[in-house]
């Protein structure tokens, strides 16, 4: 096939890699929590995924609130103007970030600190089972159908069109993944390496007791990196739905699978390795789908896991972060 | 999963603790009942989400059992005296308040109160094609005449569709026969819609399924079907239901340029989000499928606007009351209208009229009170004039019916297209 390639195949394939590279920037925004969490704590908070479903569902109920539609309802403003979206938009982002963060802060008071001395095992089949109150929660708040989440960004295409042939499409609503991904990645990274609270949370990190002794207030600061972590599923939560349209109780747990895989492959505990993790899963979901079956694709993403890790135990990007363990 | 190894356990002990609890409470039943009474049950779920279309459908079975006045004389084929019945009629609910939907436990409970009952000559249900898994061998052993309004599930009756031991193990008195149904089953579909992608003009198709077995087993039928009638398929091809998004899915799909896209499954399996990725990668050609996606939480799922983009068409066992036609449908509309004072709203309600219909014929071919002689007659019946056509039961209790009727989507809601027909 690839050398019989025509013109079209390879428009064909730019659309697939460009497509993967933005579903890959999506898992990745995930998945910024998850490595982030598990980077000062070492807990793979497994309710990551579930906290990022509840984000969905609260920007649904405040759309539903002011008449844009939401749970059974259909939109009944046809046409706001972007000024308008635009408002609803970032206070449905603000909103879902301040609700995920207080979740996630009061999930660590309420579950993981009292924990925090166990075996590592005890909190993280604890997460296993915040999951599951998060999940059923979900289900109490939207049903079990798949819902769908009213069209807010469009998809028309950014890139210039010609009449008559395939023509490769970026639309509005990729843009708006990336301009959300790229800066959020880039914020977390230097809040980490520049100030105090980032150099309080690596030093946790390193070692919990030396913090202690040097007077970090430990506690304090495993409740904000898990806040920090609630915030950016919110953030998440609110693009993924504005982009696929679509939210049901469920989808916590094959979105947060992903983004765990990508924080694992990447290197977890490292931001940019969560990044490049994301997107090669983005790549493999794509590119599986198109060239070899649509059915294959969870079986390929899991292959190269393992194949990635046989070789780099640490992740692609993790190999400096040794010293830890 | 554990649950796989305990559930025939606790089917099990379930079918030892009912049948002893049977034992007790209707000792020597088979001596007691009533010489002048005829009794029909139906075992439906009553309670729970189904309610609305099983009121309708009991309501088509009173209209039934109306109309002859509750009472039928009968001949008795060999000594040719006659003798007058009195129809009594038993409404049971296999489900639970608490569950929502049929239980296991209920249908095992209602088919044995119809086995245990020597008056009950026939057994209108079940609603679920699982429920009926569960009463057809109990009620195949007590030679009771079954008639489903709503089953659809092949496996059922036909050898073939289901697990290897499907269908003998629902016959287990020596492999008859007694069950029958009067809706088309799903094997049905997806011939009909095949022939309706071609009135359509669709040349080339592509064509997805969920992998399960309803799923895949009408996409199957339908890429079959397009083979021979001349319809080309691009592909086929099985999703994971469990993925959220199928952009590069559909992608692809788009790249092959195709007329319409079949889609062999539900609404719970991700049609909805299979319509939505087609529209947004551009693509507008219609996409089917079958009646699993017939239902609100499809519109709900998709958003109404989306409807307006891309044509979505759905098949559905039935047609609507509106598209009944023929002599037996327009009076089953004027006796249901005149009887309760409103027009039948959901379809089923003309296949619980069909049930009874078939239950009265059957008892009035038989000639006697006689369980194993009415089952005889009512698996024969052939060439009955039902409310949507003339059809007979095969062999396997099958209608030969093969009416549809082909909807889509319009203003947020379904709307009726029109009647198909397989010859």
């Amino acid at each position: 096939m690839i050398f019989a390639a025509e013109p079209s195949f390879w428009i064909s394939f730019a659309q697939q890699t460009l497509d993967g590279l933005t579903f890959g920037a999506l898992i990745a925004l995930i998945a910024l929590g998850y490595t982030m969490v598990y980077g000062i704590v070492e807990l793979i908070n497994f309710a990551h995924g579930d906290l990022f479903m509840l984000g969905c569902f609260l920007a649904l109920s405040q759309l539903a609130l002011i008449g844009l539609g939401g749970l059974g309802y259909d939109a009944t403003w046809s046409d706001p103007n972007s000024f308008q979206v635009g408002g609803i938009i970032l206070t449905m982002l603000f909103t879902a970030m301040i609700f995920c963060a207080s979740l996630n802060f009061a999930v660590d008071r309420l579950v993981y600190k009292p924990l925090r001395t166990a075996p590592k095992l005890a909190p993280l089949v604890s997460a296993i089972g915040v999951s599951f109150v998060f999940m059923n929660i979900g289900l109490f708040w939207g049903g079990p159908q798949d819902v769908n989440f009213p069209k807010l960004v469009g998809d028309q295409n950014l890139l210039p069109e010609q009449p008559d042939q395939a023509n490769l499409r970026f639309t509005s609503k990729d843009l708006m993944v990336y301009l959300v991904t790229i800066p959020l990645m880039i914020a977390l990274t230097a809040f980490i390496k520049f100030t105090k609270l980032g150099k309080a949370m690596r030093a946790t990190a390193q070692n919990p007791t030396a913090a202690k002794l040097m007077g970090i207030n430990t506690d304090r600061v495993i409740g904000i990196t898990f806040a920090i972590g609630g915030a950016l599923a919110g953030a998440s939560s609110i693009v993924y739905a504005l982009k696929l349209n679509t939210i049901s109780y469920q989808m916590g747990f094959q979105n947060g699978l992903y983004a765990f895989t990508a924080a694992v492959l990447g290197g977890i505990g490292r931001i940019p390795g969560a990044v490049l993790g994301g997107l090669i899963i983005g790549l493999v979901r794509y590119y599986g789908s198109a060239y070899v079956g649509e059915n294959w694709v969870g079986a390929l993403i899991f292959g190269i896991l393992i194949i990635i890790l046989i070789f780099r135990p640490s992740g692609l990007l993790g190999a400096n972060t040794r010293e830890k363990v | 999963m554990p649950l796989r190894f305990t559930t025939p356990l606790l089917l099990l002990a379930l079918f030892v603790g009912v049948g002893v609890a049977g034992l007790v409470l209707f000792p020597n039943s088979a001596q007691v009942g009533d010489p002048k009474v005829i009794k029909i049950v139906s075992s439906l779920p009553r309670s729970g989400s189904a309610r609305g279309q099983t009121d309708t459908i009991v309501k088509g079975i009173k209209l039934a059992l109306h109309e002859v006045n509750y009472q039928l004389e009968l001949k008795h084929p060999s000594t040719g005296e006659t003798k007058t019945y009195r129809l009594e009629y038993l409404d049971l609910d296999d489900a639970t308040a608490a569950a929502g939907q049929w239980t296991i436990e209920q249908e095992i409970a209602n088919a044995n109160l119809a086995r245990s009952d020597p008056d009950v000559m026939a057994y209108i249900g079940t609603y679920n094609s699982g429920a009926a898994k569960v009463s057809m061998p109990i009620l195949n052993r007590a030679n009771i005449f079954m008639i489903s309004p709503a089953n659809t599930a092949p496996a059922l009756t036909k050898p073939g569709w289901g697990e290897r031991h499907e269908p003998g193990c629902y016959r287990p008195n020596n492999g008859k026969v007694n069950y029958a149904r009067v809706v088309p089953t799903d094997d049905v579909q997806g011939a009909v819609s095949a022939f309706w992608a071609k009135e359509l003009n669709a040349k080339q198709v592509y064509i997805l399924d969920d992998n399960e077995v309803y799923g895949k087993g009408i996409a199957d039928l339908f890429h079959k079907t397009c083979d021979e009638i001349g319809i080309k398929v691009l592909g086929q091809e099985s999703i994971d239901f469990k993925q959220q998004e199928f952009g590069a899915l559909m992608q692809k799909i788009k790249g092959m340029n195709p007329d319409l896209i079949y889609f062999g499954g539900t609404t719970q399996t991700k049609a909805g989000q299979l319509f939505k990725d087609m529209i947004s990668v551009g693509m507008r050609c219609p996409m089917m499928a079958p009646d699993g996606c017939y239902e609100k939480a499809m519109i709900d799922s998709v958003g109404k606007d989306a409807f307006e983009k891309a044509p979505f068409y759905v098949t559905f066992g039935g047609l609507p009351v509106e598209e009944l036609k023929t002599e037996r449908g327009l009076q089953f509309r004027e006796n249901y209208t005149n009887l309760y004072g409103e027009e039948p709203k959901e379809a089923y309600a003309a296949y619980g009229y069909e049930c009874g219909l078939v239950v009265i014929e059957a008892i009035r071919k038989a000639g006697m009170k006689d369980r194993d002689a009415i089952r005889e007659a009512g698996l024969t019946i052939r060439d009955f004039a039902g409310t949507a056509g003339t059809w007979s039961f095969d062999a396997n209790g099958d209608t030969d019916s093969r009416v549809m009727s082909g909807n889509t989507v319009k203003d947020g809601e379904f709307k009726f297209v029109k009647k198909l027909e397989l010859k």
